[in-house]
C-alpha cells in the first residue's frame, strides 16, 4: 500500500503523558501521542507492551493513573464508555451470542433511541456495505470467522463513530482471509472517513494498514512514523530488531563528518562508511544495522575495501519468492542475506560452502546510538 | 489396556448399582402388601394400598404443601440474592470487603447444617428479643434460613457461568452506548438464564430436602415434609414412606431426564449449525 | 444526562448491587455465629430465651456488670463424653471419606475416559439420586440393612448365612450411609479435574517407557490432587457434623457430635453448652473450610482463562 499523505492539521486524539499502573506493574508509561483525523494509526508491539491497555483507556474501560486523553478536544476523564464518541471492535469480536446478526448491529442504535424504521434502514445499509445482507437472521455461531469479523465491524461502524478502535482486528482469521480483509478494511475506512486506531502485534498487518505506526515497548512509545520511516529509519536497536530482520553490528565511531561517518566493528574486517551524518559524541559506541535484502552477495570481490565482508555460506533456506542465506564471516559472526529468486532455473545460484563476498551501499546501514 | 477398560467399566457398573439398588428396592417394596415392608407378601402383592393411604394422610399432604411453598420462595429469593452476589464477585473487580463476601458465599457449601441451624435459631431468638421480629418461628424463618444457605449454591453456579463467558460482551454493550443497567438486563441476564434455571431448581431441591436446619428454625404448625418423614422413619420403616419415596423419585427422574434430553438436542443442533458455518455457507 | 450525576447514579447502583447480598449474608450468616459465640459464654436459664444476658444492670451498684461464663467450655474438656464424641465423629467422617474416595475415584475416572457422548449420560446418572430426597435415600438403607431386611433375606435365601447379620445401627451402616449420600460430591470435582487432563501426557509417559500402572501413579494421580482434595473436603466437613445419618443408621451407645448437639439443644435445652459445642466444632473445621475456599477460588480463576 502506498502511503497516503496525512493531514497533520487536524489532530483528533491527543494523549498527554498518560500512565496506567496495575498495582506495582506499569502497563503504560508516560505516553504522549497525537492521532490525526482520517488516519489509520497502528499501535504495534509484543504482548504485554501496553498497547491494549492504551486502547482500553481510549474506549473508557480503564482510566489513566496519570495524564489525560482528549478526543476531538474534549477531556475524556470521568466519561464512561457509553458516553464516548468512540466505538471498538474487540479481538474476540464479542458478538452477542443470543442475538441475530441484525439485532447485534441494531443494538447500538437502539441505545441512541432512534425510531424503529430509522434503525432498520441503517442496519440494512450497513449490512449491505459489509456484504452480509443475506445473513441478517443468523446467529453468530452460524457464521464463519470472516463473517463474524464483518458483523463486529458493522456493529461498531453503524453508530457512525468518529473514531474506531480495533483490537487485533485480523488476529482470528487465517492467512489468506487476512490479506483480503486488510484491503477491505482500508477501503471501508476511506469510504466512511472514520479515524482508526488499530492495535496489533503483527508487523505485516501494521505495515499494510497504517498511515502511521507507533511502536510500543514496555509501556512506552519508542517510535512513531510512517511504515517506511519505521522500517528504513529505525531510531533504536529495539525498533530495528523488532520490525523485520536485521544484521546488527556493535562498533565504534572513528570518523564523524556532517556528510558521512566511519565506523569500525570488531566482527567486520573492513570499516563501515555511511553516507549520512549522525549526532553522537566522538568515539561513541554505536550499532550498525543492515537489512538482509540490502546486502549484495557475489562470487567476485568488490572493488572498494569498505562496506564489504567475506564469508562462507552455511545455510540456505528456500522460501519461494526469495532465499535466505546465512553466511559465516571469518570472525565467526553469521550474517543473514536475502536474495530474490528472479530466475526460475537455479544453475547459477550460490550453494552451500561456497566462499562469497558481501557488500552494501553506503546509504544502506543505519547507525543507532540507543 | 483392554484389561483396564474392563476394570474401569466394572467399577462404574458396581458404583451405579450401589447408587441405584437402594432406591429401586425402596420403590419395589412400596407395592408390597406386608407391613413388614421388606418381607414380600406374595399372595396380596402388588398392591396400591399404601398409595391410597398416602393420599388420605392429611398431615403428610399438609407438610408437603408447606414444603412446596417454602421451597418456591427459597428458590426465588436465593436466585435473586445469589445472582447479585455472583455478579458482584465475577464482574465488579476488587472492592473493600470482597474477600469477606466471597468467604460468606462459599462457607455455607460445606458448613455442617447443624451449626447453621443453631446459629440461625439463636439469631431469630435474639432478634425477637431485641426488635420483636420475627414473631415466633414458622414458614418465614424457615424460608430465610433456607435462602441463606441455598443462595451460596446459586452464587457458585452464576459465578462460574459468568467466568465462562467473555467479559468483552458486556464491554461491547457499554461501548455501543448501553448504560450498565441496560447491559445487565439485555446482555448479562439472557446469557446466564441457563444458570438461573439450574440455580432455581437446585435451591428448590435443597430447601425441599432440608431437615436439619428446618428443625431448628420451624415453629409449631410449620412442619415441613422432610421433618414429618424424619419423625416417622426414626421409628423404623413404614410402607407409606416407600410409596411417597417412589412418587418423589419418579417426578424428579422424569424432570431430570427430560431436561437432559432437551439440552442434548439443543447442543446437537448447535454443533450442526457451527459445522455448517465453518464449511462456509 | 449530566455527567457528574451519571457517575453518581452508577456508583449508587453499584453500591446497591453489592450491598443487598452483603447485608443479607452479614445479618443471616455472619452475625448468627457471633451470637452463638456470645451465648457459649452465658448461663443456662430456665425461662425464655433460655440463656442469661452477658450484660446485666445491677440495681445496687447502678452499673452494668458483664459476666463471662467459661464453665461451658470447661465442661467440654472435663466430660470425657464430649471428647470421645468429637474423636468418634472425626473418625467416622475420615473413614467414610476414604471409602468415598475409593469408590468415587474409579467411577470419576471411568466417566472421564469414556466417549464424550456417553459422559453426560453417566454424569446424569450420578447426579440424579442427588436430586431425590436425601432423607429418603438414607431411609432406603434401613430397609436393606435391618435384621429382616433385603440383604439378610437374600443371604439367608441363598444359604450363605444361617442367622441374620447385625448390619443396622453399626459403624458400618453409618459409613455406608455417608458414602452413599455424599458420593456425588466426591465424584463431581474429581470428574471435572480428570476430564481436563491432556491424554497425550499418558502417551508421552508410555512413549518414555512407563507401564500404564506407572503412568497412572506418576502422571494422572498427582495431577488429580486438587480434585481429590476438593472432593474429600466436600465429604469430610459436612460428615463430621452429620446428624440425620447417624440418628437413622448409627449406634445408640456411641453418639456423633451432631446428635449430642441436637440432644443438648432440644432435649436438655442447654443452649449455652450446645453453643460451646458448636463453636468447638466450628473451630475444628475452620482449617478444612479455609482450604476448601482456597480451592474454590482457584477453580473460578481457572474458569476465567
Amino acid at each position: 500500500m502506498a502511503q497516503k499523505p496525512v493531514d497533520r492539521g487536524q489532530e483528533y486524539v491527543r494523549i498527554e503523558g498518560v500512565t496506567k499502573r496495575f498495582g506495582d506493574f506499569v502497563a503504560v508509561d508516560n505516553v504522549s501521542l497525537s492521532v490525526f483525523k482520517g488516519e489509520i494509526f497502528c499501535l504495534l508491539g509484543g504482548s504485554g507492551c501496553g498497547k491494549t491497555t492504551l486502547l482500553r483507556m481510549l474506549a473508557g474501560f480503564e482510566s489513566p493513573t496519570a495524564g489525560r486523553i482528549l478526543i476531538d478536544g474534549q477531556d475524556m476523564a470521568g466519561i464512561p464508555p457509553y458516553d464516548r464518541p468512540v466505538n471498538m471492535m474487540f479481538q474476540s469480536y464479542a458478538l452477542f451470542p443470543h442475538m441475530t446478526v441484525e439485532k447485534n448491529v441494531a443494538f447500538g442504535l437502539e441505545q441512541e433511541g432512534l425510531s424503529k424504521s430509522e434503525i432498520a434502514k441503517r442496519v440494512s445499509e450497513m449490512l449491505d456495505i459489509v456484504k452480509l445482507g443475506e445473513f441478517a437472521r443468523r446467529k453468530p455461531h452460524q457464521l464463519s470467522g470472516g463473517q463474524r469479523q464483518r458483523v463486529a465491524l458493522a456493529r461498531a461502524l453503524v453508530k457512525r463513530p468518529k473514531l474506531l478502535l480495533l483490537d487485533e482486528p485480523l488476529g482470528a482469521l487465517d492467512k489468506k482471509l487476512r490479506e483480503h480483509t486488510q484491503f477491505e478494511l482500508i477501503n471501508l475506512q476511506e469510504q466512511l472517513g472514520v479515524t482508526f486506531v488499530v492495535v496489533t502485534h503483527d508487523q505485516e498487518e501494521a505495515m499494510t494498514l497504517a498511515t502511521r505506526i507507533g511502536v510500543m515497548n514496555k509501556g512506552q512509545i519508542v517510535q512513531v512514523g510512517t511504515p517506511t520511516d519505521i522500517y528504513e529509519f529505525p531510531n533504536s536497536r529495539f525498533v530495528a530488531d523488532f520490525i523485520g530482520s536485521v544484521n546488527m553490528f556493535d562498533g565504534q565511531l572513528i570518523e564523524d563528518e556532517p556528510g558521512h561517518v566511519r565506523i569500525r566493528c570488531n566482527e567486520l574486517e573492513s570499516t563501515v562508511y555511511v553516507s549520512h551524518g549522525i549526532s553522537a559524541p566522538p568515539e561513541a559506541k554505536v550499532a550498525v544495522a543492515i537489512r538482509p535484502e540490502k546486502i549484495e552477495m557475489s562470487r567476485t570481490a568488490p572493488i572498494s575495501n569498505e562496506n564489504c565482508a567475506q564469508g562462507v555460506v552455511k545455510e540456505i533456506a528456500y522460501m519461494g519468492d526469495l532465499s535466505v542465506y546465512l553466511v559465516r564471516l571469518e570472525s565467526g559472526r553469521m550474517v543473514r542475506v536475502t536474495i530474490p529468486n528472479v530466475e526460475r532455473h537455479a544453475d547459477e545460484r550460490i550453494v552451500w560452502d561456497e566462499t562469497v563476498h558481501l557488500s552494501w551501499h553506503p546509504s544502506s546501514p543505519v547507525v543507532l546510538t540507543i | 489396556m483392554n484389561n483396564r477398560g474392563w476394570f474401569r467399566n466394572g467399577m462404574l457398573a458396581l458404583g451405579l448399582a450401589f447408587l441405584y439398588i437402594p432406591i429401586l428396592s425402596m420403590m419395589f417394596f412400596s407395592f408390597n402388601n406386608s407391613r413388614l415392608v421388606t418381607v414380600w407378601d406374595a399372595e396380596n402383592s402388588p398392591t396400591r394400598r399404601w398409595y391410597v393411604r398416602l393420599l388420605e394422610n392429611d398431615q403428610l399432604l399438609g407438610a408437603a404443601w408447606i414444603s412446596v411453598q417454602v421451597a418456591a420462595m427459597t428458590a426465588t429469593g436465593a436466585v435473586i440474592l445469589g445472582t447479585l452476589a455472583g455478579l458482584v464477585l465475577a464482574r465488579f473487580g476488587p472492592f473493600r470487603g470482597r474477600a469477606f463476601l466471597s468467604a460468606m458465599t462459599t462457607a455455607p457449601l460445606v458448613m455442617p447444617e447443624i451449626i447453621t441451624g443453631i446459629a440461625m435459631l439463636l439469631l431469630f431468638v435474639s432478634l425477637e428479643q431485641l426488635v420483636g421480629w420475627p414473631e415466633g418461628r414458622g414458614m418465614l424463618t424457615i424460608t430465610i434460613a433456607h435462602i441463606t444457605f441455598a443462595m451460596a449454591y446459586v452464587t457458585v453456579v452464576v459465578q462460574s457461568r459468568l467466568a465462562g463467558f467473555d467479559e468483552a460482551l458486556e464491554e461491547a454493550a457499554l461501548d455501543l452506548g448501553a448504560k450498565p443497567a441496560t447491559v445487565f438486563f439485555r446482555i448479562t441476564l439472557p446469557l446466564i438464564v441457563p444458570a438461573l434455571v439450574s440455580g432455581w431448581l437446585l435451591a428448590f431441591t435443597l430447601s425441599w430436602d432440608d431437615v436439619v436446619i428446618s428443625q431448628f428454625v420451624s415453629g409449631p404448625g410449620s412442619s415441613t415434609l422432610p421433618m414429618e418423614i424424619f419423625s416417622r422413619v426414626r421409628r423404623g420403616v413404614s410402607p407409606d414412606i416407600n410409596a411417597l419415596a417412589t412418587i418423589m423419585v419418579l417426578i424428579v427422574a422424569t424432570g431430570v431426564v427430560l431436561s437432559t434430553l432437551y439440552m442434548k438436542r439443543e447442543e446437537k443442533r448447535r454443533l450442526r449449525e457451527e459445522q455448517m458455518a465453518r464449511s462456509g455457507s | 444526562m449530566n455527567r457528574a450525576l451519571a457517575t453518581l447514579h452508577s456508583l449508587a447502583g453499584k453500591r446497591l448491587v453489592i450491598g443487598v447480598p452483603y447485608v443479607w449474608l452479614l445479618l443471616f450468616f455472619a452475625i448468627p455465629f457471633l451470637i452463638v459465640f456470645k451465648i457459649s459464654f452465658s448461663w443456662m436459664q430456665p425461662i425464655q430465651p433460655g440463656y442469661a444476658p452477658l450484660l446485666a444492670w445491677v440495681e445496687e451498684t447502678q452499673r452494668f456488670v458483664a459476666t463471662l461464663n467459661f464453665s461451658n467450655y470447661q465442661a467440654l474438656l472435663q466430660d470425657s463424653l464430649y471428647l470421645s464424641t468429637f474423636l468418634y465423629s472425626v473418625k467416622v467422617a475420615a473413614i467414610s471419606t476414604i471409602f468415598c474416595l475409593l469408590v468415587g475415584y474409579p467411577m470419576a475416572y471411568a466417566i472421564a475416559r469414556c466417549a464424550p457422548s456417553t459422559r453426560n449420560l453417566f454424569l446424569m446418572l450420578i447426579i440424579l439420586p442427588f436430586w431425590t430426597s436425601f432423607l429418603l435415600r438414607v431411609y432406603a438403607w434401613i430397609g436393606l440393612l435391618k435384621t429382616n431386611g433385603v440383604i439378610n433375606n437374600t443371604l439367608l435365601a441363598l444359604g450363605v448365612i444361617d442367622e441374620p447379620l447385625t448390619l443396622l445401627y453399626t459403624d458400618f451402616a453409618v459409613y455406608i450411609g455417608i458414602v452413599y449420600s455424599y458420593l456425588p460430591f466426591m465424584i463431581l470435582p474429581l470428574y471435572s479435574n480428570l476430564e481436563k487432563h491432556d491424554l497425550t501426557l499418558l502417551e508421552a509417559a508410555s512413549d518414555l517407557g512407563a507401564s500404564p500402572m506407572k503412568a497412572f501413579f506418576k502422571v494422572t494421580l498427582p495431577l488429580s490432587m486438587p480434585g481429590i482434595v476438593a472432593g474429600c473436603l466436600l465429604v469430610f466437613i459436612p460428615a463430621v457434623g452429620e446428624f440425620v445419618i447417624p440418628s437413622l443408621l448409627g449406634r445408640t451407645d456411641q453418639l456423633m457430635i451432631g446428635t449430642v448437639l441436637s440432644a443438648q439443644f432440644f432435649g436438655a435445652r442447654n443452649w449455652p453448652v450446645a453453643s460451646a459445642v458448636a463453636i468447638v466444632l466450628l473451630l475444628m473445621l475452620l482449617l478444612p473450610i479455609l482450604l476448601f475456599q482456597r480451592y474454590q477460588r482457584r477453580e473460578l480463576e481457572a474458569a476465567k482463562r
